[in-house]
């Protein structure tokens, strides 16, 4: 029961206790800190990738505008795409997941260590690598996704693609290693008592996940050291010109980019179905639905990638198939919002700032989600790929989802993290910014999009309506910026002088929050009993106990 | 002609596209505001306040999770079977018939080459009006990508992997086009128009296509025709009874007969085209036309031997 005991002391985060300063993070093999650093990374590329962000829409604000030469943009996007997904939205989460499953499952730690650091500092030297390319040449040109023959020797002549194939490489390869850590971790680490049935979704979202990320990064690989041999050795893998095969590589590309997509969506669901039960004060609804509809996308992940392909004049019987796939892992997907939506009913909605931002993932991801199925009515993306439809749709999956996710995991971890709360106010704030700035920046894309706006392009004519829809999204962005700023703002504040937070300040029930926060280097002094989903609820309410109402009906 | 083109289709093809597309679109709109009212009603009714009650410990209903697993389900089984009629409708087999035309992307413009007639124009393609014409899409590059919302679906122009379209205006127009997949530094700059003509007219711009411009022989027109000859454009555009027969840029034969210029870029003006001449950059920059450093009176020349090509 020590483990309930509300302590009043706020030490240093994780205090590592022989080494100082710096040198107690650098050579860290806590898991902690290791998380907290893989959060810092994708903060700091965060900031650099709104940049890129900001850049694109100060180019695009006005028609025939000479702000950015086209090389300069097309450099800039490519690095906004990859930064975004690989150096920000992958280690924010592997972040998140490295740093909280080993206390929601009572461990220690992760199960390797140094692999766990390891995977941090080739990630963090990934990225390194890729910016690096600015100042040797040029930064990679040729999109997030390098379709071949653009990305081919012949048409891409500086260094940039070299650097983007190394750099992600790196990436794949600190992620592979995390995810297997993850999987052992979860498997063989778990405090006695808590079965795989009992798992927190958050540790069952980032299981899935891993095993997502053990099968879908190395194909990517594979196919970047073909790539790579293309460039630097001069082989013909993906040159049609010499007999190889364009296609080939958007086979490969999005057979891992497909469930790269739910890789950065899977922790983002674990996420919101931690902060919504614990914030509506009930359990998640239809725990068992929850969780097998998250092995099915995972499964179903796999069988979508060609859906990128409609374009490409494959056949009426392939587009047909993959079309059937996409639709279907629309189904697991709407089983979640259900079920999310059905928590909230009969609880005592409690809107803290984490529960503000999940709330409102499920209304943007909603729509994100939406426009996702007429994707994947084949003939409506033949009308619609390629063009700004496209972008509003996966910025509502990967901002309207996964971003608003992390930022209600940030809220509901940073007290646990820290010792201290994030202001509650400023935190309000920061939501209502963020949502209006969000959906100014691209609701209006998708009529955009339907006006015959392609993507990826430098300008646009002047044709009727592009330019003030373009201007408004342009004023969104800079919404956004100012949320983020507040956001920036708020971290260092609470920092400074937040409210003391206490072990458990949301009245919370997994294991995490038994301990202090910070939680100490060994994380617990003693792990409470685990009887069911709920093990602190559990305690709080010994006759009201979870298992003990499953049995009683 | 529209301002929402993929909303306005101006073909049978395009029509069958942009029907189911509104069908969607409604059923979307309904599932977003029921999604967003079902969050709506549980904050304003289960919000945490004075005298609210405790929350209720429930755990799941297994029929409610079945409802909406088979819901969702059968709503999309219909759309499939929608999905499938119009993937017939807007795309329809070519079943053995020839192409009339070849399409080839190029870095960043178009060309359009009818097979039958032996007419080579670039970023603007006549049809006649009514009658379906089968497109064969080919890149001598990197991948492109064709696309005229008002008149059907998009298809890509892969290099090594030919495709092939068809094409369509129930009314005589001017439609727009765009290349609609990342293709390098102009990708923006590779649009094109498609003119639809009743069936005289597009047979009187054919037999206009295909005649042999009079070289000039005096005056700066025949000045300009040297500096064609001899300043290097004939070792990329190929220009009917001259010597220039290369094609790696586009065929300039009825230049003048065009409406834009640069894929796109600019309209076809005297000035503007003297603007390119001088220099491409400040039209389209990085393309890959270069600038020879021409003189003003030299670009003035090849401007007026250009303009005679109508």
């Amino acid at each position: 029961m020590s483990g309930l005991a509300v302590s009043g002391r706020i030490g240093e985060p994780s205090a590592a206790a022989a080494r100082r300063g710096l040198l107690a993070w650098v050579a860290s093999v806590d898991h902690k800190q290791i998380g907290i650093m893989y959060m810092l990374s994708a903060l700091l590329f965060f900031a650099i990738g709104g940049f890129e962000a900001l850049l694109i829409r100060i180019q695009l604000a006005v028609p025939n505008n000479h702000f950015l030469s086209p090389d300069t943009f097309n450099q800039i996007f490519t690095m906004h795409g990859t930064t975004m997904i690989f150096l920000v939205v992958m280690p924010m989460l592997a972040g998140m997941s490295i740093y909280a499953v080993p206390l929601m499952i009572g461990a220690r730690d992760v199960a390797f260590p140094r692999l766990n650091a390891m995977s941090f500092w080739i990630q963090l030297f990934g990225g390194i690598l890729l910016y690096f390319s600015f100042v040797a040449g040029g930064a990679p040109n040729a999109g997030w996704f390098s379709y071949a023959p653009l990305s081919e020797p012949a048409f891409s002549i500086s260094n940039g693609v070299t650097y983007w194939v190394l750099a992600l490489t790196c990436l794949g390869i600190g992620s592979i290693a995390g995810a297997i850590n993850m999987i052992v971790t979860i498997v063989t680490l778990r405090v006695r008592g808590q079965t795989i049935r009992r798992l927190p979704l958050f540790v069952w979202m980032t299981l899935v996940n891993s095993f997502l990320i053990i099968m879908a990064l190395p194909v990517l690989n594979g196919a970047l050291v073909m790539l790579l041999i293309d460039r630097l050795l001069n082989a013909h893998v993906f040159s049609p010109a010499f007999g190889g095969s364009a296609l080939l590589w958007q086979h490969y590309f999005w057979g891992f980019g497909h469930p790269e997509v739910y890789i950065m969506i899977l922790p983002a669901f674990g996420i919101i179905s931690e902060v919504i039960p614990v914030f509506s004060g009930k359990p998640i609804y239809g725990y068992g639905f929850v969780a097998a509809s998250t092995v099915a996308i995972a499964f179903l992940s796999f069988t979508v990638w060609a859906h990128h392909m409609f374009a490409v004049g494959l056949g009426h019987m392939f587009v047909m198939f993959f079309s059937f796939t996409s639709m279907a892992i629309a189904i697991p997907t709407g089983v979640k919002i259900f079920n999310w939506s059905a928590t909230l009913y009969h609880g005592r909605i409690r809107l803290t700032t984490s529960m503000m931002f999940a709330l409102g993932f499920i209304v943007m991801f909603t729509m994100g989600g939406l426009t996702g199925v007429s994707f994947a009515v084949a003939p409506i993306d033949w009308q619609l790929t390629d063009t700004y439809y496209l972008v509003a749709h996966f910025h509502y999956v990967l901002f309207g989802g996964t971003a608003l996710a992390i930022f209600a995991g940030i809220y509901y971890w940073f007290p646990k993290m820290t010792g201290r709360m994030l202001n509650e106010r400023i935190g309000r704030w920061h939501f209502w910014l963020t949502l209006i700035g969000f959906n100014l920046t691209f609701f209006l894309m998708h009529p955009l999009g339907m006006m015959g706006m392609p993507r990826r392009v430098f300008t646009y004519p002047d044709l009727p309506g592009w330019m003030i829809l373009n201007m408004i999204s342009t004023v969104g962005a800079f919404v956004l910026l100012a949320s983020v700023l507040l956001f920036l703002w708020n971290i260092q504040m609470s920092l400074a002088s937040g409210a003391a937070a206490g072990d458990n300040p949301w009245d919370a029930w997994t294991l995490e929050w038994a301990t202090t926060s910070p939680p100490p280097p060994e994380n617990f002094a003693l792990v409470p009993p685990v009887h069911g989903r709920r093990p602190l609820w559990d305690l709080k309410h010994p006759d009201r106990a979870d298992e003990r109402a499953w049995v009683e009906g | 002609m529209s301002g929402v083109p993929t909303l306005n289709p101006f073909s049978p093809e395009a029509a069958s596209i942009s029907h189911l597309f509104v069908a969607i679109l409604c059923v979307m709109f309904a599932i977003f505001a029921l999604v967003a009212a079902i969050v709506t009603v549980a904050i304003v009714r289960y919000r945490d306040r004075e005298g609210a009650a405790d929350a209720r410990q429930e755990f799941g209903n297994s029929r409610l999770e079945i409802a909406w697993t088979a819901g969702p389900t059968l709503l999309l089984i219909v759309i499939f079977i929608f999905m499938v009629r119009t993937i017939h409708a807007s795309d329809p087999p070519v079943r053995g018939r020839t192409p009339e035309l070849r399409v080839i992307g190029h870095q960043w413009w178009w060309e359009a080459d009818y097979l039958s007639s032996g007419v080579v124009t670039a970023n603007e393609i006549h049809i006649p009006v009514g009658r379906p014409i089968l497109i064969d899409l080919e890149s001598a590059d990197v991948i492109h990508d064709f696309w005229v919302p008002e008149l059907g679906r998009k298809i890509d122009a892969v290099p090594g992997h030919k495709n092939h379209l068809w094409i369509r205006a129930d009314k005589p127009g001017v439609y727009l086009g765009a290349c609609a997949e990342f293709c390098g530094n102009e990708h923006a700059w590779m649009r094109m128009i498609v003119v639809a003509q009743p069936q005289a007219d597009f047979a009187a711009w054919q037999r206009d296509q295909l005649a042999v411009p009079a070289v000039a022989v005096t005056g700066e027109a025949a000045q300009g025709a040297r500096i064609f000859r001899e300043q290097t454009c004939i070792n990329c555009h190929a220009i009917a009874g001259t010597a220039g027969i290369q094609r790696i840029g586009p065929d300039l034969t009825h230049l003048a007969s065009r409406r834009i210029l640069a894929a796109g870029a600019a309209d076809n003006t005297p000035a503007n085209l003297f603007k390119w001449l001088k220099d491409p950059n400040s039209i389209k920059p990085e393309t890959h036309m270069p600038n020879f450093q021409l003189s003003d009176a030299q670009t003035h020349a090849l401007v007026a031997y250009l303009e005679t090509l109508k």
